[in-house]
């Protein structure tokens, strides 16, 4: 019997959320490494009952959890980042140079036809990749050495490596992307990267046509059509139709266009998701109204979706790894607050209701599809 | 024998309750510990100290006989009263809200 299970990471712990597929009634399993900052969870595409989740804690340090059951049990594996060679210095938030350390792993990416393959994305940004179920790790060091790494500089939450994006028809091709240095972009798996930032403008760096420099909160692909990406900037939802190599603006009737997640519908890709907020320096919904906002069109009109969310003294964020899609008939959208909500709906956003309201901060939200 | 008391989040990963026993070949220092205790608990590798340059974590304390250890050498001799398992040696999360 198909159905949807929900990892859900969150300042003190992770959860497991699970639902047939009508997906009314949850099961909620956890919390799971209680105490710890959770960032990630991902299941493999390959192997759904094969999980990994980064474990952190500004104590203790890195942990990478594995899962071969569906998150039932868990077990530790490799913690060891090491950068390439040596990994010299990006820029600090004042602009003067700071040398490259390892603070934690923002996103763990399972490959999607090997289960033991995972991509990590770190903070201080660098890509690794590890082939044999996340014992050990390698950096991808193409990207941070390319050339643009010493002018990279930190978005407020840290200089993170958030998004990592595999071309279902490409194997060769990845996407990833780092608050605050951009998107970047390999053709050849890993060893070469550049930077796809044409058409973004940011007016908090000296250039605000810069190549690199610029806070990309988050990139969304619908899988049937890889060219077209989707991208929540720091200020800014933006689209690309080639791959990257040049973004518009699709901002459009946004009532603002800040804001951290973005998803694309798994069955329509015009279809997208995104939720506003006020500010950069007010990380909550305008006007006390938790809203997603839908666009049929790819872009530019936008629709806001309220049914079942708060309307009135709403001040949460929507952290940008906490919204995900499921692929059933009747496409699932889930987020979560910084509130400790996680709200669902299985009509493409029409309707929302929470499946829990009271967890701790959530970081971070994958919907995986059962079959 | 030397008893290391861990504190709750690392007995939790390393799957113990209460203090862990640990037999030391040579002299009993912060480092032959470490050693040890990761030996034993490769789950801990990193959590106490940096497994690369071997520092202590920032967060991360050594008590023991009522003494702050954390700033002395790694390979300084640890009290007798460790090592000769009459005391625990205590490894303490800083004090720090969140």
């Amino acid at each position: 019997m198909s159905g949807v299970r929900l990892l859900v990471g969150t300042r003190k712990g992770a959860f497991v959320l699970t639902s047939d597929a009508k997906r009314e009634r949850w099961d909620i399993s956890g919390p799971h490494f209680g105490g710890w900052e959770i960032y990630h969870l991902k299941g493999s595409p390959a192997d759904p009952n094969r999980l990994y989740a980064s474990q952190t804690s500004g104590w203790f340090g890195q942990i990478i959890q594995r899962s071969n059951d569906g998150g039932t049990t868990w077990e530790p594996v490799g913690n060891q980042f090491v950068y390439d060679g040596v990994p010299g210095t990006h820029q600090w938030y004042d602009g003067t140079p700071h040398p490259w350390e390892f603070k934690r792993v923002w996103h763990l990416e399972p490959s999607l036809t090997d289960p033991d393959t995972v991509y990590a994305g770190i903070e201080d940004a660098a890509l690794f990749r590890s082939t044999d179920g996340g014992q050990t790790w390698h950096e991808l060091s193409g990207l941070r050495g390319h050339g643009s790494g010493p002018s990279w500089q930190p978005g407020a939450g840290g200089m993170c490596l958030h998004t990592i994006i595999q071309d279902p028809s490409n194997p060769n091709r990845m996407f990833v992307a780092i608050s605050a240095a951009g998107a970047f972009r390999t053709d050849d798996a890993g060893v070469t990267w550049k930077p796809i930032n044409q058409g973004l403008r940011s007016e908090h760096i000296p250039d605000p046509n810069a190549e690199v420099g610029h806070c990309v909160h988050r990139i969304a692909m619908n899988c049937a059509r890889p060219e077209t990406l989707y991208m929540q900037k720091h200020w800014d939802v933006m689209r690309s139709d080639d791959a990257g190599d040049s973004w518009r603006e699709v901002s459009g009737n946004l009532p603002s266009d800040f804001g951290f997640p973005i998803d694309v519908h798994p069955h329509e890709p015009d279809t997208v998701f995104v939720v506003p907020i006020k500010s950069d320096s007010e990380h909550y919904p305008p006007d006390g109204k938790l809203r997603v906002y839908r666009s049929r069109s790819g872009g530019n009109e936008w629709e806001a979706l309220t049914n079942g969310l708060p309307q009135k003294d709403c001040y949460v964020n929507v952290l940008r790894d906490a919204m995900s899609v499921d692929s059933l008939d009747s496409c699932g959208v889930y987020f979560g607050t910084t509130g400790g909500q996680v709200y669902a709906s299985a009509n493409a956003g029409d309707s929302w209701s929470a499946i829990v309201r009271d967890l701790p901060a959530v970081l971070s939200v994958e919907a995986q599809t059962l079959a | 024998m030397i008893k290391v008391v861990l504190p709750a989040h690392l007995r939790t990963l390393a799957r113990v309750d209460g203090a862990v026993d640990l037999d030391l070949e040579g002299p009993a220092t912060q480092r032959s510990v470490l050693n040890a205790l990761e030996h034993r608990y490769p789950m801990l590798l990193g959590t106490i100290r940096d497994p690369v340059t071997q520092q202590r974590r920032a967060f991360v304390r050594f008590f023991a006989c009522s003494r702050d250890l954390s700033h002395e050498v790694p390979d300084a001799p640890l009290p007798e009263a460790v090592a000769t398992g009459a005391e625990p040696l205590l490894v303490v999360g800083a004090i720090a809200g969140g």
